[in-house]
């Protein structure tokens, strides 16, 4: 009775000494409720044969129904090949060509030049994705663009129409997402490069150790817990893409959807511009699920090799 | 001696590399605005050019003359970003401080339904159908605001982890025996202390709803929501637009479509003034987006 008595005195206290810090966080958590975890529960339109008339939540069970349409037809195959495969590609030209830039940009010993060097890089990862599609529509348009009317010329090769062939897009696609990120890695190898106790390039040097010998031998193996990092955010990632780099850039043009095409423009496409819902969820759904798998997964993968590197 | 005539050659190879990589980057910024000043006939007979035989300033003029449509884009763009960053900035310091303190009860479990949120999301789907048919968010304002950038949970995390370490525990204490509140001690210690970190998100906040288009890609459509379109937006309708003639989908007078687009000049004027705020507060803003990547590698 009476520890009961001080229990309750005891959450009543609580409650008087920290409601003023519940009460600041409400708007944020009221948001994130909205924003975020309604749409979690929202995923049920999946499994269902929406009816707006009834409503989402009266609308009858579709079961899985929509997954095995989804799954019936080519795309689900193609989307999920290209949203991989381009993943994979970004990872990879991404990490080598950012490792290799942080490198040269540290050697550098004039402090004016390796400034600028380092904010050139930085630049186009402010830009947004549209003014990336321009900048690519200066270089590629058929007509307009300066590949086919000043390089191409030089080579004496004839104009190509860029956003009518395929088959130059997953290049195109690596070039430019490259130009646009690579700032960002550099930037953290950098940091991470800057943090190399010099030392050991001073006992390198006296035993006469040359600059690649260096660079494979202290360089790159002090990297290793940043690059695992990164790796480790970009695969967690790997079922996503940017949806902007996809649509925009190669202007949601439909006869590039074969090299193009990723989960995330397939599911905008199927939803508004096709008002299919049950395509567009299960798709919706499908992502969310294996990139959930994905991140738990590699999270769990790194904790088994080293528990400081694990994201949680 | 021989090695630091090495050296030399070694310097002056990675800086040749280093120039060319800067250079590729840079190039495509001066494309565009030279392309923006080049004169409209000039671009038609020779496509984009670093060089152009004619320059003209009519682009510029042209969209201060009767730019209407553009400059009330640039006006929503600042419009949004202005508010949307303010609000961003209230929650997540509001969220943050909270969730700092370490004696707050429940704070795993809130903290973890924070964090959830990057783990696991609902897709576009049941988050497009609540805004549009719960929220009725489509063609108004709040639709650029409110649906994802209002609220970073990594953002919020990370701002959490500095008031964390990076604010001697001393100092709460101090103020505790001192008689103040939660309230006293988070307007009058934490933020105070706290406004590196508040900056740094602050800016990825802004740099987010400038450069965000696709807000009003979802929920803006029809005359109505044009009159909403972000400069962003503007942008990305005008090249659909090309597309759309390009691709010969249109029937009837071609050359009264085109006649209505803005000249090719002209595009490249709006992207270049689009991205004109962005290269004048860099210079000063650099090391906060520095500083801002490198954190994000770091976890809390």
């Amino acid at each position: 009775m009476k520890k009961a008595e001080v229990k309750k005195g005891k959450k009543k206290n609580v409650l008087k000494e920290y409601w003023p810090l519940y009460l600041m966080m409400l708007p944020a958590l009221l948001y994130l409720l909205i924003n975020n975890y309604i749409p979690m529960a929202g995923m049920v339109i999946a499994f269902k044969k929406l009816n707006f008339a009834k409503g989402i939540w009266a609308s009858p069970w579709a079961g899985l129904k929509n997954f095995k349409f989804l799954f019936a037809s080519k795309d689900a195959w193609i989307i999920t090949r290209n949203t991989l495969l381009y993943n994979v590609a970004f990872i990879l030209v991404n990490m080598v060509v950012g490792i290799a830039i942080a490198i040269l940009i540290t050697e550098v010993r004039n402090t004016k030049l390796k400034k600028i060097y380092q904010s050139a890089i930085l630049l186009p990862f402010l830009m947004s994705m549209v003014i990336l599609s321009y900048i690519v529509y200066a270089l590629l348009s058929a007509e307009n663009g300066l590949v086919n009317n000043s390089i191409l010329p030089l080579f004496h090769i004839d104009p190509i129409q860029w956003y009518q062939k395929p088959k130059y897009w997953p290049a195109v696609l690596i070039i430019a997402n490259c130009w646009k990120g690579i700032g960002y890695g550099c930037l953290i190898y950098i940091a991470s490069l800057i943090g190399i106790d010099p030392s050991f390039y001073e006992a390198a040097r006296l035993d006469g150790a040359s600059k690649w010998q260096e660079i494979t031998k202290i360089t790159l193996p002090s990297l290793v817990p940043t690059i695992i990092t990164l790796l480790l955010l970009s695969i967690g990632r790997i079922f996503y893409s940017d949806f902007g780099l996809f649509y925009q850039v190669p202007m949601n043009s439909g006869v590039l959807f074969p090299t193009t095409n990723v989960i995330d423009t397939y599911v905008y496409r199927a939803l508004i511009e096709q008002g299919n819902i049950s395509m567009s969820s299960a798709a919706g759904v499908y992502q969310s699920l294996v990139g959930f798998c994905v991140v738990m997964l590699s999270n769990w993968i790194v904790r088994r090799v080293d528990k400081d590197q694990a994201l949680f | 001696m021989t090695n630091s005539k090495k050296a030399k050659r070694f310097q002056f190879w990675i800086n040749v590399v280093l120039i060319l990589i800067t250079l590729s980057i840079v190039l495509p910024f001066v494309l565009v605005f030279i392309s923006s000043l080049t004169d409209e006939n000039t671009l038609i007979r020779n496509g984009y050019s670093f060089f152009p035989e004619k320059f003209s300033f009519y682009a510029y003029s042209y969209i201060i003359r009767q730019g209407e449509k553009i400059l009330r884009a640039y006006g929503i763009t600042v419009f949004v970003t202005i508010v949307g960053t303010a609000a961003n900035i209230a929650m997540s310091a509001l969220l943050a401080y909270p969730l700092s303190v370490k004696k707050l009860p429940y704070r795993r479990a809130i903290t973890f339904f924070v964090f959830f949120t990057m783990l696991f999301n609902g897709g576009l789907v049941p988050t497009y159908l609540m805004y549009v048919n719960y929220l009725h968010i489509k063609n108004t304002i709040w639709a650029l605001i409110v649906p994802g950038f209002l609220l970073s949970a990594n953002n919020v995390l990370m701002i959490r982890s500095y008031f964390n370490t990076s604010i001697p525990d001393a100092l709460f204490e101090a103020a505790k025996i001192d008689g103040a509140g939660h309230m006293k001690i988070f307007t009058s210690i934490t933020l105070p202390l706290g406004k590196p970190i508040l900056v740094t998100m602050g800016l990825f906040s802004a740099l987010g709803y400038w450069n965000d288009w696709t807000n009003g890609l979802y929920y803006l459509s029809g005359n109505e929501g044009q009159k909403l379109y972000s400069i962003q937006n503007l942008l990305n309708q005008m090249i659909t637009d090309i597309q759309y003639l390009a691709s010969g989908k249109v029937t009837g007078n071609i050359g009264a479509e085109v006649a209505k687009l803005p000249t090719t000049s002209i595009r490249m004027a709006i992207a270049f003034i689009a991205m004109l705020p962005l290269f004048i507060i860099y210079p000063f803003l650099q090391k906060y987006f520095a500083e801002g990547i490198t954190l994000g590698a770091v976890k809390g």
